[in-house]
């Protein structure tokens, strides 16, 4: 490999900031969820990177995993900003205060 | 520079600019396309780092997974036809200080680690390796995220049920 792996990981801590900004700034849940996305994704490229400079295929098992989870996570996120939108008619996360008291 | 590092850069820059869109349009639409190129991105750099299976499920499971329940989730969650919601930035301010923060923490790790310097290896295919490892270490795990994933998808479809 002629790229640095240390190149890699710089990529994968811009992205992950990208993703950070995203989550704190912006106020629509689907947004927020895509930066999860993005987060997660840069933690992925930062295992596999590992996994290609160690010669160890865990790394990539570990990929997998993650991508079993968030998964799991967008199909239960999206059913609650549907399940909410129904009844607050907004995914402005600032608008849902139902557990609020 | 040869092609390897054209590649890498070319990916690289691709997938940090669809990430700004993603983050920084107003419109969820134009902030789905962003999050596509930017899984396209990462997928051509796992095959870079020679990941291909892993490079494969990402094509898979993200851009034609997870994307595509995206999507329908902006689609269930307008008002008519109109796209452009209340989608707002907030606190701008605090939020560049903590990642200001975070990407220096990150960066200054990065370069201060002595990084050995890593041989190279022929490119073998990895997917039977990874099976092999999945049937045999990671037994428990795999099992668990199988179980986790039926709970999830169950779960799913009883929230976003109509009663």
């Amino acid at each position: 490999m002629i790229v640095p792996t240390s190149y890699y990981l710089f990529l994968g801590g811009i992205l992950f900031t990208i993703g950070v900004v995203g989550v704190l700034t912006r106020r629509n849940a689907i947004v927020i969820f895509m930066s999860i996305e993005l987060m997660l994704n840069a933690v992925n490229l930062t295992l596999v990177s590992f996994s290609n400079h160690l010669n160890s295929l865990e790394g990539q098992v570990f990929v997998f995993f993650v991508m079993v989870v968030a998964a799991a996570e967008v199909a239960v996120g999206l059913a609650l900003v549907v399940a909410i939108f129904r009844t607050k008619n907004t995914v402005n996360v600032d608008e849902f205060n139902l557990l609020k008291w | 520079m040869n092609f390897y590092d054209i590649v890498f850069y070319l990916f690289a820059a691709l997938t940090i600019a669809s990430a700004g869109v993603l983050v920084f349009s107003r419109n969820v639409v134009y902030s789905a396309v962003g999050l596509l190129f930017a899984l396209s991105g990462v997928a051509g750099l796992y095959v870079l780092l020679a990941a291909d299976f892993v490079a494969i499920v990402q094509i898979l499971i993200y851009v034609g997974g997870i994307l595509v329940l995206l999507l329908f989730g902006v689609m269930l969650s307008q008002k008519g036809m109109r796209v452009d919601i209340g989608t707002g930035a907030k606190q701008l301010g605090p939020a560049m200080i903590v990642v200001a923060g975070v990407l220096v923490v990150l960066f200054r790790m990065i370069m201060k680690t002595p990084w050995a310097l890593q041989s190279v290896s022929e490119f073998e295919p990895t997917t039977n390796k990874i099976g092999v490892l999945m049937m045999t270490d990671y037994l428990i795990p795999f099992e668990i995220a199988s179980v986790l994933l039926l709970g999830a998808l169950v779960g799913a479809a009883f929230i976003a049920r109509k009663d």
